[in-house]
């Protein structure tokens, strides 16, 4: 595929009614609200344009598109003229070329004349129209120029170039527009006009985000990719999606040969219509750098150096080893985990090797730590463990209600789409702790209620949330009528209703003013549309589970279901958790949520399979840690995953590896429980492979091999390989036959295959019979349960056992930094360190003053579990009695205080709430000594292997 | 398995099932949740643990157990 993209100038219109005219004699029928450049563009007529680009709204500056319309005055610019019944254009004559030219020239006077050197040469819009206008010479000598401004080269991954600007103000209008930021500006007025990031600043010291919606909207070398000024233009692209967070970009993969040069937001993109964040944009460099394991390797013991082997050795050992075990401790005693970061058909091998291959059910995936209770709420409540919007539905939105979820950083380029709803006009109600950006950090954007709940006691405010809306008389009772199950409604009326679920009293248990809370509560229930999203602040809780439920439970009692604009969404952390939960993941469960013991399923999947399989649940990830501790649990296969970094009570987790005779760990690097490992089977980044990944709206995108594997085959060929070693027979050719299987298995993706995905971009499951063009929402006209009704169940809040006392004063909670990705394996092998590089705690002035804690001293923390050391940064952010950290970092050893409390319904982990104390400190707790110690030897080790071989 | 965690794990599902108002319900949904989410080896720990103690499960987790 090429690398140019056809640019219509203005975006498209949503109208459904049409007109006809006439551009040029040639009769064009465009929506109402189409410009005359559009229109021309849509008909192959290229009116000239440098201020126009179809990511922004028309500006009408550059006239450059200036146009004649019969019976019209003047010549108005066509980017910013709406097509109208009859109208006739010319976009070509001799006194539109005269103007145009005259533009140009003046243009071309201020402008560095070096185009054969210029890294925009091959992809400059200004070269290319001073080329259509025929601009042949320059009369003008200016007195004074821009041509020796300085350049930017702040930001490590573009530079900004002044004297190449035509103050187009394109990239000012996409970082408002499409990003919502509002970092740039045009300072100055006639002649000193200039783009400035924020107060005249370099970019790295403004507010840019650095999503790089405004390189992308330059049409000239101004604001420029640096791997491009290094590596030249690129010569074809692939359409992929990207392996950051659960949004789920599609990026035009441009390409050099084998080598990225850039990453550029595909417009046509159903999740993110062509815009991007700094992650999926830029931090790329990951799947080239030198830390990547490209040789198979095994070593007996981990105090031992690994030894390079071919695959053939490795994968013969592997499967030896698994065998071995399995025949000293029992059928039982091996398992494997499966990945969040790997396509669908990869982690449905792993899991069918697991399952059939293994002999047993003792596979499980990230999803155990993040969003397994939004599989168990909603499946209970609402029939389909998944969110029930399209992105796109929050432009519906009157009202928006964030829970426990932070999207300018997590999700971003969600969060720019919310953001843009909201500068709209909708209301915004933000339920957390901690004072996120949308609060009121975001330009134009602000939070009408912020419920600043104390951590853990998110039950109790959903509760008092239900309790407003049933005791004020806010329910829908024609939707409960109609929709849900009437008897279980009657039972939740009852419970909710109840005094203990005011307002008033949550008040004690939340922190939140009951006023405060009645009011969102009106608001929320009164809305026309209202929605909700949330996130991890919801699910990584002893009771995520139950909070999952009380928010079905919010949603249907208002008749916020089954229409654009409502809904419960979560927002998945990882780019395919909803993927690898759909196909198989979780311990009990074969693909599709269904559950093994039943033996209809079961009978359905040992046909295809060709195997016996078992009836019984099996291990979750913290089970198999606790069986391999008492010795029933001896051999692991861990795809994708670094539990030794991400999981909760760090040490019990390295304790554990410890005590297994075989870990199998196949990845891109040596990471965290790479260095408890005895076979290292190297894995493919999602650069290397085909595939599919399923967004948080249930898209299923096409993921496309641009290069290569680096070790020579993807992840689902090594899968593979171990499952033939292991004596049960796979024999795939393509990803696309993973599929085919998947779809005759799992009824929600019957019509789902690679063919439909490439003739549609992207489709969002059910995709069946029922859809065959797939479900941007669910539950429309009744819920996906076996009754085809909505169940209401009960949430009593029952305190976490978690409680802060003398010795334990503070609460801990965690989250993420726009700039940094989980565990960091990725992120941090690239230069977004620039703007996060270590994990620091946040801490209230408060109780920083208390502790004697100024910004930048190091703190320990210590809690029941364990004790770490950070830096500290004073912030109001947070509120007094609650301290804050990210966990990107592996030395940070954020998981060292976390503690083994979980969800009382799936075992996710309590990671939001964990009792501490911090005290002023000046070395590294013994914890990080120790592992700083560890990691360097098995780095020794590494080393070695790889100097023998 | 350490039984202090699996002790700890009933207790939290039933402390969910408790608020159910019959009791038979309560009951009933603590028994399947552990019955559907279970390794068969928590299983029978906890089954074990209950017959020759089980004093520090909640009553309901008890009930339900005993019915596995």
């Amino acid at each position: 595929m090429s690398c140019f993209e056809k640019d219509f100038g203005t975006p498209a219109s949503n109208s459904t009614q049409t007109v006809t005219m006439e551009i040029d004699g040639f009769k064009v029928t465009a929506p109402v609200g189409t410009s005359v450049m559009r229109a021309a563009a849509s008909i192959g007529i290229e009116i000239p344009k440098l201020c126009a680009t179809d990511s922004v709204e028309p500006f009408g500056s550059c006239r450059l598109c200036v146009v004649q319309i019969e019976g019209g005055r003047g010549m108005p610019a066509s980017c910013t003229t709406p097509v109208a019944e009859g109208m006739k254009v010319v976009t070509q004559n001799q006194k539109l070329a005269d103007v145009r030219r005259g533009v140009m020239e003046l243009y071309i006077s201020d402008h560095p004349l070096d185009c054969l050197t210029c890294s925009a040469n091959g992809d400059c819009e200004l070269q290319d129209m001073a080329g259509a206008v025929g601009l042949r010479e320059v009369r003008y000598k200016p007195i004074e120029t821009h041509l020796n401004a300085k350049k930017d080269e702040s930001n490590p991954y573009f530079t900004f170039d002044p004297s190449k600007c035509i103050v187009c103000s394109r990239c000012v209008r996409a970082c408002e527009e499409t990003q919502g930021t509002f970092a740039l500006t045009i300072d100055g007025r006639g002649f000193d006009s200039k783009v400035s990031p924020s107060q005249n600043q370099a970019f790295m010291d403004s507010e840019c985000v650095s999503c790089g919606a405004c390189v992308q909207a330059c049409p000239t070398a101004t604001l420029m990719e640096k791997s491009v000024i290094d590596n030249g233009q690129p010569e074809h692209a692939i359409v992929t999606t990207c392996a950051y967070c659960g949004v789920g970009c599609s990026f035009r993969a441009e390409m050099k040969g084998d080598q990225v040069i850039r990453m550029v937001p595909d417009k046509n993109g159903k999740a993110n219509h062509g815009h991007s964040c700094v992650k999926g944009r830029f931090a790329f460099g990951y799947a080239t750098h030198k830390d990547r394991i490209t040789k198979p390797m095994i070593r007996a013991s981990i105090k031992d150096a690994w030894k390079e082997v071919s695959w053939e050795e490795a994968i013969n050992y592997a499967a030896s080893e698994l065998r071995r075990i399995q025949t000293k401790y029992g059928k039982d005693s091996i398992g494997g985990i499966t990945s969040s970061r790997c396509t669908n058909e990869e982690t449905y091998l792993v899991q069918k090797l697991i399952r059939a291959g293994f002999g047993n059910n003792n596979v499980d995936t990230c999803a155990r730590v993040c969003h397994s209770p939004t599989g168990y709420g909603l499946k209970k409540t609402f029939g389909e463990a998944s969110g029930t919007q399209d992105f796109d539905s929050v432009m519906d939105s009157d009202v928006i209600m964030v829970i426990g979820a932070n999207p300018t950083d997590g999700h971003p380029v969600f969060g720019s789409m919310m953001k843009k709803r909201l500068r709209q006009g909708a209301k915004l109600i933000i339920v957390d702790p901690r004072e996120i950006d949308l609060v009121k950090k975001s330009p134009h954007v602000h939070a009408d209620h912020h419920l600043k709940l104390r951590p853990s006691t998110n039950v109790a405010l959903v509760n008092a949330l239900g309790y407003v809306i049933v005791t004020e008389g806010l329910v829908d009772e024609e939707f409960v009528k109609s929709r849900c199950d009437v008897a279980s409604f009657e039972k939740w009326r009852v419970f909710i209703a109840q005094e203990k679920n005011s307002p008033e009293n949550a008040e004690a248990i939340t922190g939140v003013p009951a006023s405060e809370l009645r009011a969102a509560a009106r608001l929320y229930a009164t809305a026309k549309n209202a929605a909700i999203y949330y996130g991890l602040g919801v699910t990584e809780h002893s009771q995520g589970s139950t909070t999952v439920i009380g928010i079905a439970n919010l949603a249907m009692a208002t008749g916020n279901i089954g229409r654009s604009g409502v809904g419960v969404n979560p927002l998945r952390g990882q780019n395919n958790v909803q993927g690898s939960c759909d196909m198989g993941s979780f311990p009990h469960e074969f693909p599709g949520y269904r559950n093994v013991a039943d033996p209809v399923t079961r009978a359905l999947f040992e046909d295809a399979w060709q195997a016996r399989l078992s009836g019984e649940p099996g291990l979750r990830i913290p089970n198999m840690f606790e069986a391999a501790l008492d010795g029933s649990f001896m051999g692991l296969y861990c795809e994708g995953e670094d539990i030794a970094q991400s999981d909760p009570d760090i040490k019990h987790v390295h304790a554990a590896l410890r005590a297994m005779e075989c870990v199998i760990v196949q990845d891109i690097f040596l990471n965290e429980t790479a260095k408890f490992a005895h076979v290292f089977l190297p894995g493919s980044s999602f650069l290397e492979k085909d595939g599919t990944f399923t967004n948080a709206e249930r898209r299923i995108s096409p993921v496309r091999k641009v290069m290569k594997p680096l070790a020579g085959y993807a992840d689902w060929e090594v899968t593979q390989m171990l499952s033939n070693a292991l004596g049960y027979p796979m024999n795939y050719s393509h990803p696309s036959e993973i599929m085919d299987e998947i779809a005759s298995l799992k009824p929600t993706f019957s019509h789902v295959s690679y063919q439909k995905i490439d003739e549609m971009g992207s489709v969002q499951w059910p995709c069946n019979d029922e859809a065959p063009e797939g479900s941007p929402t669910l539950h429309a006209d009744h819920f996906l349960r076996d009754d085809g009704k909505g169940l209401f169940m009960l949430t009593e809040y029952v305190p976490t056992t978690e409680k802060i006392t003398p010795m334990f004063p503070l609460i801990l909670t965690t989250g993420r930094i726009l700039s940094q990705y989980n565990v960091g394996a990725q992120t941090r092998r690239t230069d977004n360190v620039a703007w996060h590089s270590e994990d620091r705690l946040e801490i209230h002035p408060h109780d920083a003053e208390d502790r004697g804690v100024k910004t930048g001293d190091w703190v320990g923390i210590k809690s029941r579990a364990g004790e770490t050391v950070l830096r500290a940064l004073v912030s109001d952010r947070v509120q007094p009695g609650v301290v804050y950290t990210t966990f990107h970092f592996p030395e940070s050893g954020a998981n060292v205080i976390t503690t083994d409390n979980s969800d009382w319904a799936t075992n996710c982990p309590e990671y939001k709430v964990t009792a501490v104390q911090i005290t002023k400190v000046h070395t590294p707790s013994e914890w990080q000594q120790n592992y700083a110690d560890f990691s360097e030897q098995q780095l020794e080790l590494l080393a070695e292997g790889q100097h023998n071989a | 398995m350490k039984i202090e965690r699996l002790i700890k794990m009933a207790n939290d599902i039933s402390n969910y099932f408790n608020a159910e108002p019959n009791r038979d319900d309560a009951i009933a949904g603590v028994k399947n949740h552990i019955a559907h989410s279970w390794e068969p080896r928590m299983r029978k720990a906890i089954i074990e643990y209950n017959q020759q103690d089980g004093s520090a499960l909640t009553e309901l987790a008890r009930a339900a157990v005993s019915k596995l």
